[in-house]
């Protein structure tokens, strides 16, 4: 089995690194350069920047923000949040990200998925999806940090997706999304037997216990952490350690 | 001793900013230039790249920098060839038919199974932290360019085809991918290459380009 990626997911708006639940009420945590150099330290995989107020452009736009990370922070770095075009996604990634998460853009036209993974390949390529549960097992996509709802059932659109050439999904359960009540495993296991790229579980992780379930389960084979994160309840060397603890292989990290 | 030089080469392929950064953080002055008398004077010359082969050299070629790169080997300064630009160290590969490569180590880019050894479907691009190991036959890597990474440090990989050196005493250090053992850093004197991204691979590979700026 491959190694299961410890990932700090970082919403931010405007300058600042912020947290919501269910992606709504959001407060101001902080610094995000201050946070990444931090999670960077403790050994974290990698990095995931999302702007959920999507300020692409002026100042303190995301750009800068992942430029400042891109001095002192050695992991790969997905952005997301307002990218509607090749153009965008050229723009993030010369300011040091190695990959794109699109979501709302990617639903009003999916053949966006296609131009940026034909551009810069499709491990560049993240689809991010906001699901939120409309029935027994029955997932609905949302955007719009998981205001305005779609129609699309969840496992239609991420086969759809992969097949125009999405490289990864980041799958957010707007639902568990800040409440600390562990991940939505069977969301996770569904979307994990729809597709064959790399699935990132997010939303809902409260304890480092939290990732077992849906790695063993919902076969995840990575895990976004926010606010066990941000609010200091757990390091990423914890929750390193609860994986190796239930034999979960992660990377080795002997540095913190 | 002074800040070692280091032209990082811009021959259109990829970020750069990290490779840039990940340099500077080790004490290097950094030049990312396509000139070739900055490439030529450096102390350190990085052959960078992400993207396909046949284009990868096509764009060497057109700015003249396939000479220069064999220049540089010629007179001996130290050439770190890192994903594409390790795998344009060799003879010639076989992505989207056969090109030549700068012949600088002896050997083919192939492409990355997509069966396990065990005979199951493999992903690829093989991406994310991997494990390094040893070469068969090889004792250390103590004087090599990994001479300051412990073994099974991992290390972050993004590819889809892989370096295959003729001379086994050519490879450094291996990976292992569905059982399939994969070529992560090769060198042949003066000529190295990874095909992990060292400034992408943290502190184990902030201490890769360390090695390579003190060698």
């Amino acid at each position: 089995m491959r190694n299961v990626r410890l990932i700090a997911r970082l919403d931010i708006k405007g300058p600042n690194l912020i947290k919501g639940v269910h992606l709504e009420g959001l407060r101001v945590i902080g610094s995000p350069n201050e946070h990444a150099v931090r999670y960077y330290h403790q050994g974290v995989d990698e990095l995931i920047y999302m702007d959920c107020v999507a300020s692409l452009y002026g100042r303190n736009s995301l750009g800068d923000i992942i430029q400042a990370a891109a001095m002192d922070v050695f992991v790969p770095m997905t952005v997301g949040g307002g990218i509607r075009s090749v153009e965008d996604a050229a723009s993030l990634l010369r300011c040091g990200a190695d990959k794109v998460a699109v979501n709302t853009a990617a639903v009003s036209r999916p053949a966006l998925i296609t131009e940026i993974a034909k551009r810069f390949g499709r491990q560049c390529m993240v689809l991010s999806v906001e699901a939120k549960q409309v029935g027994l097992d029955r997932w609905e996509v949302y955007t719009d940090n998981g205001r305005e709802h779609t129609g699309l059932d969840v496992c239609d659109w991420v086969k759809r997706a992969v097949e125009l050439g999405a490289g990864e999904i980041l799958l957010t359960s707007v639902d568990r999304e800040g409440t600390r009540k562990g991940f939505d495993v069977a969301l996770v296991r569904l979307v994990t037997q729809q597709v064959t790229v790399p699935v990132i579980a997010s939303g809902g992780m409260g304890k480092p216990e939290d990732l077992i379930d849906v790695i063993r389960h919902g076969k995840a084979d990575a895990v976004a952490m926010a606010d066990i994160l941000h609010y200091g309840r757990a390091t990423v060397g914890d929750v390193r350690r609860a994986a190796q603890a239930a034999s979960i292989d992660v990377r080795s990290y002997e540095y913190a | 001793m002074s800040m070692p030089e280091v032209a990082v080469i811009d021959y259109g392929m990829g970020n750069l900013l990290s490779v840039r950064r990940g340099l500077e953080h080790c004490g290097a002055t950094v030049t990312v230039t396509a000139d070739p008398s900055a490439i030529l004077s450096a102390s350190r010359v990085v052959l960078p790249g992400v993207g396909a082969f046949g284009d990868g050299m096509a764009e060497l070629r057109r700015h003249g920098l396939d000479a220069v790169v064999r220049e540089v080997v010629t007179r001996g300064t130290p050439l770190l060839g890192i994903c594409l630009g390790m795998q344009m160290l060799l003879d010639e590969s076989e992505e989207f038919g056969t090109t030549a490569g700068l012949g600088l180590i002896p050997g083919r880019v192939i492409p990355v199974p997509s069966v396990t050894t065990d005979g199951s479907p493999q992903k690829i691009p093989h991406i994310g932290w991997n494990m390094l190991i040893l070469p068969p036959g090889q004792e250390d890597w103590k004087d090599s360019l990994l001479g300051r990474v412990m073994l099974g440090d991992a290390v972050y990989f993004v590819h889809s085809f892989m370096a295959n050196p003729t001379d086994p005493r050519h490879r450094i250090a291996d990976c292992l991918y569905g059982g399939v053992r994969v070529s992560a850093a090769i060198g042949r004197g003066n000529v190295l290459g990874c095909q992990f991204h060292p400034e992408k691979s943290g502190k184990v590979g902030l201490n890769v380009l360390k090695r390579f700026l003190d060698s």
